[in-house]
């Protein structure tokens, strides 16, 4: 484990060697702020939850999580680091996961520093911490589902723009794949079963319950269970591509 | 040890390497010669298991690169072309990085640290990011990093590419003090890089093994080993000298350099005509600021045994 440990830190200090880092959580927590406030009546509601708050984390990430998964595997390809990488003694997926990993941890660092809104909405109310807690957890899976495609699409590519804009299209597609949006495509001509298949990748409709502050099995098991498979689809991308 | 076996790359229809195959031992300094796009690159990268072979095998230290990847790379220390690394790190972190990953602890860890900065001298650049380095230094950090573990065997991909001959030098002396007991393999197109710290040398055209000798050997296939060269002090002179030398003993063609005076003796097959020359020029006191012994010119031998290998189907 030398090396998922050493590569981790490795890549998370990385982040934070560039400004790119500071303009993400900024833009994160000033976007996070404005929407729960603005357009999720957060005030107006007269509840005392975070409905408002996590409601707009799938569009949030929409756009944030692809710039931080851009980097991920393009610019070490491009920049040639990876034949550094990949030639030490480390298997390729121990590899991805760490890189997954200081990614992830990047992003749950911007989502803790949302903790003054929970400071808040507890000011104001009594509001059920447990499902905030379950809110948040979720939230991160969620993250990392998109990281996970990021990821894959980085490792395809050598030019991070490129990387970026192929995850936010495969992102929005995943969001959306149980609304009539995607479905319209299906309809028609798929049988019921594929249909429900397609259904059932959506991310909205998962992370609709979790941040309502149900933890369900079933909608962890999905997050988790997309991390994987988009995870071993990065280490499939590298071992075909990443020489080219 | 490396062993290589039968090895070959297509990238679709293009060969990249055609059944290669090669030997080196500990204590050797093998150079890997050839014009660009030879297959170096290619070989280089399959034997640090970066990319798969089509066919064939290799092995670094009896660890064959497909079959048991983790002991081959450990025992391996590789230097990428172009000497890649991370430019927002500093050396000290970077090679901190390499060393965690490659499970070196406590004491150890941090002899072979000290040890690798105070011989590739990267003291003074430490603390700074690698982007801000010269390239010289990039290269010495790429060095640094390939044996920081101390590595049984060593393949570094043109490790004196774009440096400054000071800097080659260096990078050269540096090789040669490692080389007892390791087994080295470096690739260049720089033929004096040969001359200068390999013990054998393997030429690689089209992705085909040439030739694969020690260094003298293949300076021998020069047309120009054992030769004899003159520098004419009096231009008029030429003319005259020149048709002394084709009559002497040995000789077997006379090149003649109008540009500064120089005229080359070659050999007839298995001659050596250096002493009738030598005796012929003191005899008829030729006005020369050189008479020397030619050992043969790599970069010919090189021309004439890669262009034949571009002629060939």
């Amino acid at each position: 484990m030398n090396g998922l440990r050493a590569i981790y830190q490795r890549e998370l200090a990385s982040y934070f060697a560039t400004p790119l880092a500071y303009v993400f959580i900024v833009i994160f927590l000033l976007l996070a702020g404005a929407v729960t406030f603005s357009l999720g009546g957060f005030y107006e509601r007269g509840q005392a939850d975070l409905a408002p708050f996590f409601n707009f984390h799938p569009w949030l990430y929409l756009f944030l999580v692809p710039a931080v998964a851009m980097r991920l595997w393009a610019e070490e390809r491009r920049s040639g680091s990876v034949e550094l990488l990949l030639t030490l003694p480390v298997r390729p997926g121990v590899a991805v996961v760490a890189k997954f990993l200081a990614g992830l941890t990047f992003v749950g660092l911007a989502l803790v520093l949302t903790f003054p809104i929970w400071i808040t909405v507890n000011y104001l109310g009594s509001p059920d911490n447990g499902a905030i807690l379950a809110g948040y957890v979720g939230s991160l899976l969620m993250a990392g589902g998109f990281l996970a495609v990021g990821s894959a699409l980085s490792a395809a590519t050598r030019s991070q723009v490129i990387a970026f804009i192929l995850t936010v299209v495969v992102c929005f597609l995943l969001l959306l794949a149980g609304f009539p949006l995607v479905l319209d495509v299906f309809r028609g001509w798929a049988p019921a079963p594929l249909l429900d298949a397609v259904a059932s990748l959506s991310f909205l409709t998962h992370f609709q319950a979790i941040s309502k502050g149900v933890l369900d099995l079933r909608d962890l098991l999905y997050f988790i269970m997309t991390i994987g498979v988009w995870l071993y689809a990065t280490t499939l991308v590298l071992e075909l591509r990443k020489a080219d | 040890m490396i062993e290589v076996s039968g090895l070959t790359k297509r990238y679709g229809d293009v060969v990249a390497i055609s059944d290669l195959s090669f030997r080196v031992v500990a204590g050797e300094i093998l150079g890997f010669l050839g014009p660009n796009g030879a297959g170096k690159t290619t070989t280089m990268r399959i034997i640090a298991g970066f990319i798969a072979p089509t066919a064939g095998t290799a092995a670094v230290l009896g660890h064959d690169v497909a079959r048991e990847p983790l002991a081959a790379r450990q025992a391996l220390g590789y230097l990428p072309e172009g000497a890649p690394s991370w430019p927002e790190m500093t050396p000290r972190s970077f090679l901190a990085f390499i060393a965690d990953v490659r499970g070196l602890k406590g004491d150890r860890r941090r002899r072979r640290l000290t040890d690798t900065i105070d011989r590739l001298g990267l003291g003074p650049v430490l603390d700074q990011t690698i982007d801000t380095l010269s390239k010289g230094f990039k290269r010495r950090v790429g060095l640094a990093q390939a044996i920081v573990h101390d590595p049984p065997v060593l393949v570094l991909d043109e490790p004196t590419d774009g440096l400054d001959p000071n800097q080659k030098h260096e990078v050269r002396t540096l090789i040669s003090e490692m080389a007892p007991g390791k087994t080295i393999v470096i690739s260049t197109h720089i033929l004096e890089e040969v001359d200068a710290v390999c013990t054998r040398a393997i030429i690689v055209a089209r992705g085909r093994l040439l030739v694969d000798e020690r260094p003298a050997t293949l300076q021998a296939r020069s047309r120009y080993h054992n030769a004899v060269t003159l520098t004419v002090a009096e231009p008029a002179d030429l003319p005259h000298i020149a048709a002394a030398l084709r009559a002497a003993p040995g000789v077997g063609d006379v090149e003649v350099d109008l540009r500064d005076g120089r005229l080359t003796a070659l050999p007839a097959p298995g001659q050596l005509p250096l002493a009738a020359i030598s005796e012929l020029a003191t005899r008829e006191h030729w006005n020369l600021h050189e008479l020397r012994l030619e050992a043969g010119r790599l970069d010919e031998v090189f021309r004439t045994v890669t262009s034949a290998a571009e002629q060939m189907p």
